[in-house]
């Protein structure tokens, strides 16, 4: 098989399974086993794809083909997307039970989307698939739409994140107004101006949907979803995608002098506030959530340095990583139908490889060494280092709120359970009391993957990973690793001894969704609810009262007619019979003159009619007029 | 062959007309004669090729008043023959919509089938007469679907409020063909040669005038703001196969119009009004999606999605007179989206039209808060109308993400400050997202209690659209070939 039908297969395989998953709801029995092995060959695809690394392409629109190309980023990325969907569907085959056509439907879709984000060679193809990821999205976080909440919920998102779409559109006119046409790889070629649009829509489109800072909240919302839905979401597909355009796009943002400064102090930022959030939440899948976004802002950082190498790595181990641990919190869910971190007590000890897995998970997240996030975050680091010192303070800030996040996760499973633990059983849905390998197994895969992945950053792999990008080798300071690694054994260390800081303000997503509200939602709903009420009461108004003016207009003339004209034509009758009878005094010859004078003047009014069809516009027009004046006042007689 | 496609359906519509035909009859020949014409439009759209500059395609011309040098003449272009196409199935989709129909079936099938022919006239007409009765007589046409088969106590008052802005506006047209007839070097209505002389190139003043009286009864057709307020209420009270029609077909008159007359006919006006053209689109664009925001009554909501989806239209249509700035290419993309738009806006808004006119039919009401869960007693409408709310919403893999795209690529990469519309399909998203939530999500209550789900006529009609939606968002070359060398033809014509 040639690579490059290897390539269309890999996003038109899931993508038509899954419509057809959706339209068809009779195939709910074997809806799982399909998914799970159009995912099963998708990864044997994606492996084939990363190692050819082809190129294809179709005409699309003018100027821009649908263009699909692999190169050394997405051939690390592809293999990623694709064991990630295939474990979580593995995991969801348990999870759902109900709706699965749809839902496995959705996924493949979501997944297929993600795929296609990753090979996408130009502007239209990465919206394409950017927009129905977030489209799938909705449909996946709404997915149990009983719950009016959660459709709610889905709405935020896509909302929020097609707010930040805008900015791929700007990007396409500002790509084509500066002459570079819609390649990503050319559009550093663009005209100064148009350069820096394109790249502010590129960064805007991406922090988006990377939940970075001010968009964060929607990720909050996202956990209303089934859980398999945020394990995929946030670990390998929408969030992801997010961190993995922007070092796409790196040197774009580098060449406009501004946009990779801006990304890396955004990318920092939402590591330290997202991880302040992710400490003071209570809720497992909401820590997860904000752990997803202030991980992501390592990606992002690593963006705006040009650290590609140590930002894709780290863009991977924490798939692995996040993946692992949001099905294991959906496991716990579906088991005990709790999220609240007091209620998972005990939890890793009643499931004992569940447990231990999501602790190695949730380890790596900490950053201790040896374990994948603690190489690839200090891959991060160092580069913020180099750069500039407040930017690696901030960073190692960040750093070490994962590792008291973590240690808050690890401390809640293991603790033992005491009487209180059992009275928020099935405060969130009812659980079944039992996880079973199609909850374990995958965790597990997952959790060596969280192990080890860190590799990616370490000699002798950040060397080929480098070279596959492009890159100058680049390793992780050895003093920088020391002291991260340090920091979060410490932080965990002490979390068995203290009770960690629970930072109340940032326990409702510093009021971001709020804000949105306040400041945009409600301010546009008045506005369109004013502008409707303008549109009745002003502008149809208006033409209504127009209307009526035509209307006395007309009423006017027919009284006239009436009271004028009419009168005068009975005024002229009464005088035509005078006539008339003073006419029949006359003589018999004056008869005959008056018969001839009669047809002389129906041969001269048959002349004058013929005359207005003369091919004279303007007296067609006249006509025309006429005609629809006495139109206009029949009808608004009818009409009455 | 133009003429066989145009007159079939009239032919059909007098043989309907005779008493003694039963109305399953009717209904059986409505569906088959429209199908018939669209067979007959996919053998010329096959056939199709781009004609040379300055002729038309499949061209026949007869004499009809020499004395004012109006001619029967038609043919097609790229510019035409997508919407001849659009609004053969757009009528197809209406006949099998209205196979249950049980007001008088007869009649409602002639009355569809003398619109379709009329609609198709519009389309081909190369002579601004022929252009002119044929536009005013779809008005007419229309105007009696409302009265006599609209809902709701003001269906008459609709009706009427719907023909005489519509029909005020087209004299406004009229007054500015005959301006362009008398300022002709030899007199004549034709277009082509219209196209050719330019009559009023270097006379901006006269031009500017006659270009306002075109623009002004365009826009009531099309509608823009401020002359879009008749379009809501004759919405609200037509049927469900009238609002399809007067959204999917008869509103691309209005935009038809700017491609095939006001641009080709008055470059020099066309150049010089540009601005305000752009900012009249950008207003309707964001004021249509606002105000659609603001709606309790589906229909409504959907009618006022029309203004904003037409209201992109004429943005493209402005930015490719801006002949000083940006490039080319640009130019052309944004004619090509606004091309492309108008074929997509009448297969998803007929498609919308449609599924609404389902909720009327089984619960009586359109009230957004009437509703509720609906997804549970009838899943196919759910799926249907989410998929048509996506597509409407451009969505990318339809058709209205291939037309928006374009044009917005092409109006920022001219026209940077135009990306502000953009909010538009942020804001069209919002309002059709929460529309799904409050119809369809939670607990079933209100009419959705023992909805009865889409039967198959239904589900085929609307169906069908929408796959063409997808076809084209899938894989556009199957309409942009046909499109995009007219759209070049037509961005040199503006520059000159």
């Amino acid at each position: 098989m040639s690579a490059t039908i290897a390539l269309w297969l890999l996003v038109l395989l899931p993508a038509t399974t899954g419509a057809l998953l959706c339209l068809l709801p009779r195939v709910e029995r074997v809806a799982g086993v399909v998914a799970i092995g159009v995912a099963t060959a998708g990864l044997a695809l994606a492996v084939v794809v990363a190692t050819a690394q082809p190129a294809a392409a179709v005409p699309f629109l003018a100027g821009a083909g649908f263009d699909l190309r692999v190169d050394g980023l997405s051939a690390i990325m592809l293999p990623t997307v694709a064991a990630v969907t295939l474990l979580v569907l593995i995991f969801a085959a348990g999870d759902i039970r109900e709706g699965r056509a749809r839902f496995h439907g959705l996924m493949l879709i979501f997944a297929a989307a993600a795929l296609l984000t990753a090979v996408a060679g130009n502007l239209v193809t990465l919206l394409f698939a950017w927009e129905v990821m977030g489209a799938t999205s909705f449909a996946l976080i709404g997915f149990w739409w009983r719950d009016e909440h959660r459709v709610a919920s889905g709405t935020t998102a896509f909302i929020t994140t097609r707010a930040g779409d805008l900015g791929l559109y700007a990007a396409a006119g500002a790509a084509l107004g500066g002459g570079a046409g819609l390649g990503l790889a050319e559009l550093t070629d663009a005209t100064a101006g148009w350069r820096d649009a394109a790249a502010a829509g590129l960064l805007v489109a991406a922090l988006g949907k990377a939940a970075q800072l001010p968009f964060s909240f929607w990720l909050s919302r996202a956990m209303d979803g089934p859980s398999p839905v945020s394990a995929l979401l946030h670990s390998a597909a929408m969030v992801a995608m997010g961190g993995y355009l922007l070092l796409r796009v790196a040197p774009l943002l580098e060449s406009t002098g501004w946009a990779d400064t801006a990304a890396a102090w955004i990318g920092a930022v939402t590591a330290l506030l997202l991880g302040a959030v992710a400490v003071a939440q209570r809720d497992v899948k909401q820590l997860l959530a904000a752990s997803t976004a202030a991980q992501l802002g390592f990606v992002v950082l690593a963006a705006g340095l040009g650290a590609q190498s140590g930002g894709v790595a780290h863009l991977v181990a924490h798939a692995s990583t996040k993946a692992a641990l949001f099905i294991a919190a959906g496991a716990w869910l579906t088991a005990l139908g709790t999220r609240r971190l007091s209620g998972l007590a005990g939890a890793a000890r009643r499931w004992r490889l569940l447990g231990l897995s999501a602790s190695l998970a949730a380890l790596a997240l900490a950053g201790i060494p040896p374990l994948s996030l603690w190489a690839t975050k200090d891959a991060v680091l160092t580069a913020a280092l180099e750069e500039s010192l407040w930017l690696y303070i901030v960073g190692l800030a960040a750093s070490a709120l994962s590792a008291v996040y973590a240690a808050k996760l690890i401390f809640a499973i293991w603790r033992r359970a005491d009487a209180h633990t059992a009275t928020h059983y099935d405060e969130h849905e009812q659980g079944t009391r039992h996880a079973g390998a199609l909850d374990s197994v995958p965790v597990a895969a997952l959790a060596v993957g969280a192990a080890v992945l860190g590799m990616l950053a370490l000699p002798p792999l950040s060397g080929a990973v480098a070279r596959a990008l492009g890159q100058e080798p680049a390793q992780p300071g050895v003093w920088e690793l020391i002291a991260s690694g340090t920091i979060a054994l410490v932080l965990v260390l002490a979390s068995t001894r203290w009770r960690l800081p629970e930072p109340r303000w940032a326990a409702g997503w510093l009021g971001l969704e709020l804000a949105g509200d306040r400041l945009l939602v409600r301010p546009t709903m008045r506005l369109a609810a004013r502008l409707a009420r303008f549109d009745d009461a002003g502008i149809d108004a208006a033409a209504e009262r127009a209307a009526e003016g035509a209307a006395a207009i007309a009423r006017g003339a027919a009284s006239l007619d009436d009271s004028g004209i009419d009168a005068a034509a009975d005024g002229a009758a009464a005088a035509a019979m005078t006539t008339a009878r003073a006419a029949a005094s006359l003589d018999d010859r004056g008869v005959d003159r008056s018969v001839d004078g009669f047809a002389r003047r129906v041969w001269r009014a048959g002349r004058d009619s013929a005359r207005a069809q003369n091919g004279q516009l303007h007296h067609y027009y006249a006509q025309a007029v006429g005609l629809l004046g006495a139109v206009v006042v029949l009808l608004l007689v009818i009409g009455r | 062959m133009l003429s066989a496609i145009v007159f079939l359906p009239l032919a059909a519509a007098l043989l309907l007309t005779v008493p003694a035909v039963s109305d399953r009859v009717a209904r059986w020949a409505w569906v088959a004669v429209a199908a018939a014409d669209l067979g007959l439009v996919a053998v010329v759209w096959a056939n199709f090729e781009e004609p040379p500059e300055g002729r038309l395609a499949f061209e026949e011309r007869l004499e009809w008043i020499p004395g004012v040098g109006a001619s029967y003449h038609i043919g097609v272009d790229g510019l035409s023959l997508p919407l001849v196409a659009m609004t053969t199935i757009v009528f197809l989709a209406c006949a099998i919509y209205a196979l249950r129909d049980e007001d008088r079936p007869r009649i409602q099938a002639a009355l569809f089938l003398f619109l379709q022919s009329v609609s198709l006239g519009v389309f081909v007409a190369a002579d601004l007469i022929l252009f002119f009765v044929f536009f005013d007589l779809s008005i007419v046409g229309m105007y009696f679907v409302i009265a006599g088969w609209g809902h709701g106590a003001t269906a008459g008052r609709s009706a009427l409020k719907f023909f005489l802005y519509t029909f005020l506006g087209s004299l406004a047209l009229l007054l500015g063909f005959i301006g362009l007839y008398v300022s002709a070097d030899t007199p004549t209505f034709d277009m082509v040669e219209l196209a050719e002389m330019l009559p009023l190139q270097g006379e901006p003043v006269a031009g500017g005038a006659v270009l306002a009286a075109i623009l002004i009864g365009l826009a009531v057709k099309t509608p823009t703001v401020p002359f879009h307020t008749w379009l809501p209420p004759a919405h609200t009270d037509a049927p469900a196969i009238g609002s399809a029609v007067l959204a999917g077909v008869l509103l691309k008159m209005g935009t038809y119009g700017f491609v095939r007359i006001a641009m080709p006919m008055l470059p020099e006006a066309w150049r010089a009004w540009a601005w305000p053209i752009i900012i009249v689109g950008v207003i309707s664009v964001l004021y249509g999606a606002l105000v659609a925001l603001a709606q309790q009554n589906l229909k409504r909501m959907v009618a006022y999605t029309s203004v904003n989806h037409m209201g992109y239209v004429v943005l493209a249509v402005g930015v490719a007179g801006l002949v000083n700035s940006g490039t080319e290419d640009a130019r052309r993309l944004a004619i090509v989206g606004a091309e492309t738009q108008m074929v997509s806006h009448g297969l998803i808004t007929a498609a919308l039209f449609l599924l609404v006119g389902v909720l009327r039919d089984r619960a009586g009401s359109y009230d957004l808060s009437g509703y509720g869960g609906l997804a549970a007693p009838a899943p196919r409408l759910t799926t249907l109308f989410a998929i048509g709310a996506f597509a409407s919403l451009g969505l990318p893999a339809f058709s209205g993400f291939i037309a928006e795209f374009q044009i917005f690529a092409g109006a920022i990469g001219t026209a940077p400050v135009t990306a502000v519309a953009l909010l538009g399909i942020l804001l069209t998203a919002a309002m059709f997202l929460l529309a799904l939530q409050r119809i369809f999500a939670g607990k079933t209550r209100g009419g959705s209690i023992g909805f009865r789900d889409l039967s198959a006529h239904e589900l085929w009609s609307a169906g069908s659209l929408l796959a063409l939606s997808l076809l084209i968002g899938v894989l556009p070359r199957v309409i942009l070939d046909v499109i995009e060398p007219a759209a070049a033809t037509l961005a040199e014509l503006v520059g000159r």
